[in-house]
Parts: structure tokens; sequence; C-alpha cells
């Protein structure tokens, strides 16, 4: 009972971690209909950059944290200002071509600046964040990233429940020449959810790598568990993300848990294919509104 | 006589895809403060002019490719969508282009996008005024909403942005009778009350003339025929071809072979 419990916790911090990320693939997709392959780059990004200004740099571990957020924010728009921006209106095939060669280009100037060894975050962490419950233990890690976690989608709900800005970023995902008809920028709302992709990538980014430590390889193949999630979930839902997120990273722990451990690398991929085959667009996968 | 000219459209010709021409020379005037109706049958080109007019074409692969719009003395083809309505020229698509999963509400905060930042509780307030029955279902997705609720949804929605020229495509597209009524008395309203300048596109000509000040009928991407409204109202192509009331009489033979020659002009 009471390993179940502990898998059972770590599933679910695992798996709240890739919902996290897959966020930022949903609100990609949902404003743009590109399919970013370099999500797993996004991450390793993330996670390199906050190594370098709080180990090597030194910073302090708040304002390390707060430069690499600022950082993925700028680079996503980056990404989509002078890469995505010169596709829009191509060729779906092209997009994704370009997003492959992204990710290659990516990976490759990591493997180049830092090799492909392991690298440590310094301890940072407060030990007194862990939670213990009789045998079953919390490492402080995930608490952090679970209290950040929520801080950030209830600012983000707020964000695109109330700001001007972010219901004009739901309008282009509802109806792209209504939102152009009325003058929304939709390239500036097409680089907004990039800057805001790169931001929760890096901080998932972080956090796994404080976990598993930082490495280019491991970070991006992370990424590509992002398919599964949102298949599960439904490409074009920010609810389905999460509980996509949390269902792989719960099957995920059972799996190795239960079963065997080397299973459980493959079991995301597994399940993707029996939903493909069951439900083509997702679980969640937003269900058109039809007029009677 | 030049400053009371709110757009003017000189002899433009519209190609979409490099290849496909819909319009061929059309001019047009639109005073300040007027009704201008456009009229004309499916496919003769409606609403490619008023893409022209809003940028619109842009993303369609189309473009202007002889000929000048200009908007209150100043050239604006194809110029982008964001300048334009940023200029006060805001087109109401055909076919009630809602934001499905968005509330009325936050529908009508998206007109707000070309002065992001500004206060809007007026504007919302103003809305609400000339179309009350959205402020009872501002908190329901639009996606549920009936198909007069929705016009009127987008007509709201377009005036969110303090629009000098609005552009409507075809209100009263698929309405029953009763509510294309109230929904044109509303549009006579906001051009009295708030002096907002209108460019009309409509099939049903009937509707359209009693609002309007001056009308054009367009066939084949060009312009046939143009005047006051009222004497639009009361030629006699424009009564058999648009209204359905042409005169029967002892004459019928003859009129029917005039107006087979004018169908062919026409059509
Ligand atoms: N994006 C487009 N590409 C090519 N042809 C188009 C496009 N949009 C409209 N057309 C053509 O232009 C003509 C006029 O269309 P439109 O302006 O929509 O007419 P109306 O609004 O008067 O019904 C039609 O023959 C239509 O097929
Ligand atoms: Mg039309």
């Amino acid at each position: 009972m009471e390993f179940f419990l502990q898998l059972l916790v770590n599933g679910i911090s695992l798996g709240f971690l890739y919902a996290l990320s897959a966020l930022g693939f949903v609100m990609i997709f949902k404003s743009s209909s590109v399919l970013n392959f370099a999500h797993g780059e996004l991450l390793a990004i993330g996670a390199f950059l906050f190594l370098v200004l709080s180990s090597w740099a030194n910073l302090p571990i708040i304002v390390a944290f707060a430069f690499t957020l600022i950082g993925s924010f700028s680079l996503g728009f980056i990404i989509e200002r002078f890469f995505l921006r010169r596709l829009i209106g191509e060729a779906l095939i092209e997009v994704i071509m370009l997003t492959v060669g992204l990710s290659i280009m990516f990976k490759g100037l990591l493997l180049f600046i830092f090799g492909g060894d392991i690298h440590n975050y310094r301890q940072f962490l407060p030990e007194g964040l862990s939670i213990t419950w009789g045998s079953i233990g919390i490492p402080s890690v995930y608490v952090a990233s679970f209290i950040i976690g929520i801080l950030f989608l209830i600012l983000f709900g707020f964000f695109f429940k109330y700001s001007s800005q972010g219901i004009y970023m739901r309008s282009v995902a509802d109806n792209q020449p209504a939102a152009l008809s009325l003058g929304v920028h939709v390239r500036r709302v097409f680089a907004l959810s990039w800057a805001i992709a790169a931001l929760v990538c890096a901080m998932s980014g972080i956090v796994l790598g404080i976990i598993n430590g930082v490495n280019v390889h491991e970070l991006s193949s992370i990424g590509l568990k992002v398919f599964p999630v949102v298949i599960l979930g439904g490409l074009d839902s920010i609810g389905g993300a999460i509980i996509g997120g949390i269902i792989i990273g719960l099957l995920e722990t059972f799996t190795g848990g239960y079963i065997s451990t080397s299973l459980r690398e493959v079991i995301p991929y597994i399940v993707l294919v029996l939903i493909l085959m069951v439900k083509p667009y997702g679980l969640f996968g937003l269900v058109e509104i039809e007029r009677v | 006589m030049e400053n009371n000219i709110r757009l003017l459209l000189n002899n433009i010709s519209v190609v979409y895809s490099d290849v496909i021409q819909v319009l061929k020379g059309v001019s047009l005037t639109v005073k300040k403060g007027q009704i201008v109706s456009l009229l004309g049958s499916n496919g003769a080109g409606k609403t490619t002019t008023l893409k022209a007019i809003s940028g619109l074409l842009k993303p369609e692969n189309g473009k202007v490719t002889d000929g000048s719009i200009e908007y209150d003395g100043a050239p604006v083809q194809n110029s982008s969508p964001e300048e334009i309505t940023r200029k006060g020229i805001i087109q109401v698509l055909e076919g009630r282009q809602e934001f499905k999963y968005l509330t009325i509400e936050e529908n009508l905060r998206v007109g707000t996008a070309t002065r992001w930042g500004k206060p809007y509780k007026k504007d919302l307030e103003l809305v609400y005024h000339y179309f009350p029955a959205l402020l009872s279902r501002k908190k329901n997705m639009a996606g549920y909403c009936s198909g007069g609720e929705l016009q009127m949804l987008v007509m709201g929605r377009g005036l969110m942005a303090q629009p000098k020229l609005l552009l409507l495509d075809e209100p009263s597209l698929g309405l029953a009778p009763i509510l294309v009524k109230e929904i044109f008395q509303i549009i006579r309203r906001v051009n009295e009350e708030l002096g907002t300048t209108l460019m009309l596109v409509e099939q049903n000509a009937n509707m359209a003339l009693q609002i309007a000040h001056y009308g054009y009928v367009m066939e084949n991407g060009k312009i046939v025929m143009e005047s006051d409204a009222n004497d639009l109202r009361e030629n006699p192509d424009v009564k058999e071809f648009y209204l359905g009331t042409a005169a029967s009489g002892a004459l019928k033979s003859y009129k029917d072979v005039k107006s087979y020659k004018r169908r062919k002009r026409w059509l």
C-alpha cells in the first residue's frame, strides 16, 4: 500500500511536469497550428541557461531563475520572429521541417557548448520543503515544482480569462479571420505563444534538471513525451494537456514500479498508439459546438 | 467638397492568386456620415470590394493591382489589416464570424484590439444600449447563440472598435424578416446617433435601400448602376431583379424582351 502511494505521488509529480511543458506545446498549436518538434530542445535550453546563471555565474537562485525565464521568453519571441514568421501561410510540411531543423540546430549547439555529459546544479532547495507522511516522502524538488507550477497555472488562467491580451490570443485560436478583421495583431499573438511556450518549457526543464541532472540527450528525449501527452489530451485542449500529462506520469511510474523499469520508457508510446487507434482526435479534444 | 469624402475607390482591379481577376475597374464614393449600399447578386464581387478596402484580401492572396483606394484623402490600398483597422475601418464579415468559445462579452472585448490598453467600459455600455439582447447573455458562450443574437454580436463587436467607417457584409442573410427589420433599424440609429459612416453590402435590396442614402449595383466585378437610394428604388431594372416587384401590365411581352436584354447585359 505504501509502495502504491509513493508511486502515486511520484507519478503525479512527474506528470505535472509533463503537463506544464505540454501547455506550451498546445498553446503554439492552438494559436498557429504549428507542431513544435523543437519542444525538447526548449526544455534543454532553459535547463542549461539556468545552469550557466546559477552554477557558473553564481547568481542568487531567484535572480538566476528570473533571468532564465526572461531569457527563454525572449528566445521564444525571437524564434517566431526570425524563423516561423517567414513561413506563415506555407504548407504544413514545410513548417514541420523547420521546427525539426530548429531542434537539430539547437541540440547541436548545446552539445557543442556543453558536451554530452551530465551536469548538476548546486544544491539550493531547502531540505525543509520535503514532506513526509509516515513512510511516504515527497522530495523537496517535487514540492517546489508543485508550488511554482500551480502558481503559474493560476497566473496564466487569470491572464487568459481576464486580460485583454489573453482574450486576443484566444480569439486568434478560435477564429483567425474574424480576429484579423478586428485588428488583432495575429503575428504578435503567434510570437507571444512561442514566448510563453519557451518559458514554461524552461520551468519544466529546470525541475527535470534538478531531478535527473542536466543532459542534452536526456532532456530532448523527454521533450518527445509531449506527443503522447497531447495526443492523449487533445492537441488543442489546455485542460487535456494537464490531464494527459498526469496520466502519462502515472503510467510511467507504475509500469516502472510494478512491471519493469525497462518498459517504463516505452509505455507512453504504446499508449499513444493504442489511443490513436481508438480515438484519433485524442481523449479531450474540443468538441465542435454544433448549430441546432 | 474633398473633405466630406470618407472613402474613394478609384477604378480598382482586384486579382486573387495572381490570375483570378474579380474586380474590373470599380469606382465608388462614400461621403462622411452616409450609409452607402452596395447591391448585387451572389458572386458579383461585393465581398471582394469590402476586403479590398479593409485589407483582408492580403491573407487570401488577393491584391489591388490597379487603381487606388483613398480613405480620408490618403491612399490605403494593399495595406495590412492591422494598419487599416487602426485607421478606423472595420469590416463585419459575412456569415457572422463569432468566436465560438468566447463569451459574448469576451467577443465584444476583442473589438478593442485596435486600442489595446485603453478603457472600454463606456463602449460596452454603448453596445448593450443598442443591443440590449446581448446584455442578458453576456456570460454565455457565443457558440450557443441564435443567428439574430450573433448578428447583433458581430455588429456590436465592430462598434467596440469605434469605427469611422463600418463595412457590413450581408447582415440580413438567413435571418427572419422581423429580425432583419430590427437590425436595419439599429443600423440606421447607429448612423444617425453616432455619425458612423457605413457601407452596407446586401442582396436584400429592398431593406438596404430603405435605410441607405446612396446605392451602387454591382455585377460581374463592375458597377453597373449608381444613384440616390430613392431613385434606385424606383428604377425598373432594380425593381425587377432585386426588389421582385416589376409592374405587371399589358406590355408584358415587350417587357420580357427588354428584360432579357437587361439580363444579358448584367448577368
Ligand atoms: N479567395 C478567393 N480566391 C479566388 N477567387 C475568389 C476568392 N474569393 C472570391 N473569389 C471569387 O470572386 C468572385 C466574387 O466573390 P465575392 O466577392 O465573394 O462575391 P459576393 O460577395 O458578391 O457574393 C466569385 O466568383 C468568387 O468565386
Ligand atoms: Mg459575399
